[in-house]
């Protein structure tokens, strides 16, 4: 369980990490808190000939809220996410989300973007970012361009990113419906592990109670976090009546291609998958009902 | 061939130290190899039992899952650095041993460096926070509760102090 050999250098600016990528290529990898990376170099499931250390850098390091997008630096930390205010007041499904994420000893140094990046099919902040359809922004030294989560995230551990680009930012939309709710539900092996299954949902409603904008999103069955923004705009124009979200999340499960291993069979995912997204719908809805 | 090496220097345990080691040496390896501070044990070493856990400034990480030349200038403390200064144990430590919270103790050293840092967040946590503070760190041997137990009697000793 020991990493091969390396070349270690210390980025000194997001510049300076971009023109390392540009320079070395596919051999070099960017390390920030290295929570998923270090584990699979231990296992020597990669081994970059060069590591580029991004974990300090200032400029990926800010949390701000930008007219209607909550704007997340890479870099910053899941553990400074967590207990970042603006994050549980303009987004509190991502707030919801990075209650999964990890234990406290791995959020204290994981980052939001090497989460995304990683993009572990089960991976609580990919699904939120799906779900929300947030957009990520890559940079080299060929420029910047901004992607949509769902064309980001391409299958299990795999993303768009070219060997040359760094992801910057991930920008959540923030709902100004009149009344929002959201629910985040998993199952896991022990509080903090991988998710078997997770789902999660958003719902926005009117004074009249009548829903104006839906989101719903379904990880850990299948290659990738996926959303359902389809299933989900059915729900809009409707009040939401326990038997459409029932509906409604059977047929998002229905929709799943889980695959089975050793912790969960591809049937009791999909079993799960209904279960969670129903219940992540229900708990969405009863925000509403609780919220002023 | 010999593989390059780069001088790593940070604060453990109050103490400045160094080390010249190749950057693939993880946290856990630079103070068990290099420093010889054995406390620290390294289990899994790929993040999943926190036999490994270490504060950084003030902070529980995984010291398996980072490279010691990425901390340069930071402050660490290991289980060593939670003993008192005449190397008597701490109350945490002393209530381990009164309430039977090891066996073979693989797993305490993480223990103990997880529940020293809820007390110093917290000092009245209840059964509950105990728990989901020592959530990340595997035991195959006491079943859980005896090191819950020690928690708690650490808490009330500290009160009574
Ligand atoms: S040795 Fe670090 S978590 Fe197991
Ligand atoms: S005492 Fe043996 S693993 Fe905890």
């Amino acid at each position: 369980m020991k990493a091969a050999p390396f070349e270690y250098v210390r980025a000194e600016s997001l510049d300076h990490a971009c023109q390392m990528l540009a320079l070395r290529g596919e051999e070099a990898k960017l390390i920030a808190g290295g929570q998923s990376l270090v584990p699979m170099l231990a296992m020597r499931l990669l081994a970059p000939a060069w590591l580029v250390n991004i974990h300090g850098l200032a400029e990926l390091q800010e949390i701000s809220v930008v007219q209607d997008q909550l704007v997340i630096g890479a870099a910053v930390r899941q553990c400074v996410a967590d207990a970042d205010p603006q994050v549980k007041q303009s987004v509190p499904l991502l707030s919801k989300a990075l209650h999964w994420v990890g234990h406290a000893a791995t959020r204290n140094r994981g980052t939001v973007g090497g989460s995304l990046a990683h993009a572990d099919p089960s991976a609580e902040l990919a699904l939120a970012a799906a779900l929300l359809d947030a957009t990520l922004s890559l940079k080299s030294a060929r420029g910047i361009r901004q992607v949509a989560a769902g064309d980001f995230l391409v299958g299990p551990m795999m993303t768009c990113l070219e060997p040359d680009e760094c992801l910057v930012d991930a920008r959540f939309p923030i709902w100004r419906e009149d009344r929002s709710g959201c629910a985040f539900e998993e199952i896991s092996a022990r509080h903090g592990d991988f998710a078997i299954v997770s789902a999660a949902a958003q719902l926005g409603v009117d004074q009249a109670g009548v829903c104006t904008r839906a989101a719903l999103g379904i990880g850990g069955a299948g290659p990738m976090a996926r959303a359902f923004s389809d299933l989900a705009r059915r729900l809009v124009g409707t009040r939401l009546e326990e038997a459409l979200l029932r509906e409604v999340a059977q047929e998002a499960a229905a929709q799943l291609e889980p695959t089975g291993d050793l912790q969960a069979s591809a049937a009791y995912r999909r079993h799960l998958a209904a279960v969670l997204a129903k219940r992540a719908l229900l708990g969405a809805r009863r925000e509403l009902v609780l919220s002023p | 061939m010999s593989e390059e090496t780069i001088l790593v220097s940070l604060e453990v345990n109050g103490k400045q130290v160094s080390g010249l080691v190749p950057a693939r040496t993880t946290l856990v390896d630079f103070l068990r190899d290099e420093l010889r501070l054995t406390g620290t044990h390294a289990g899994c070493e790929h993040g999943t039992c926190g036999a490994c856990t270490v504060l950084l400034n003030g902070e529980p990480i995984r010291s398996c899952l980072v490279f010691a030349v990425q901390l340069e200038g930071q402050k660490i403390t290991t289980v060593e650095g939670l003993s008192q200064p005449d190397g008597s144990l701490s109350i945490l430590q002393d209530s381990f041993s009164a309430a039977h919270a090891q066996q073979c103790g693989y797993c305490t050293p993480g223990m103990l460096i997880s529940a020293q840092s809820l007390l110093d967040r917290n000092a009245q946590p209840s059964d509950e926070e105990i728990r989901v503070a020592i959530s990340s760190n595997l035991c195959r041997c006491t079943g859980y509760q005896q090191i819950v137990n020690a928690v708690k009697l650490a808490a009330e000793r500290m009160a009574r102090e």
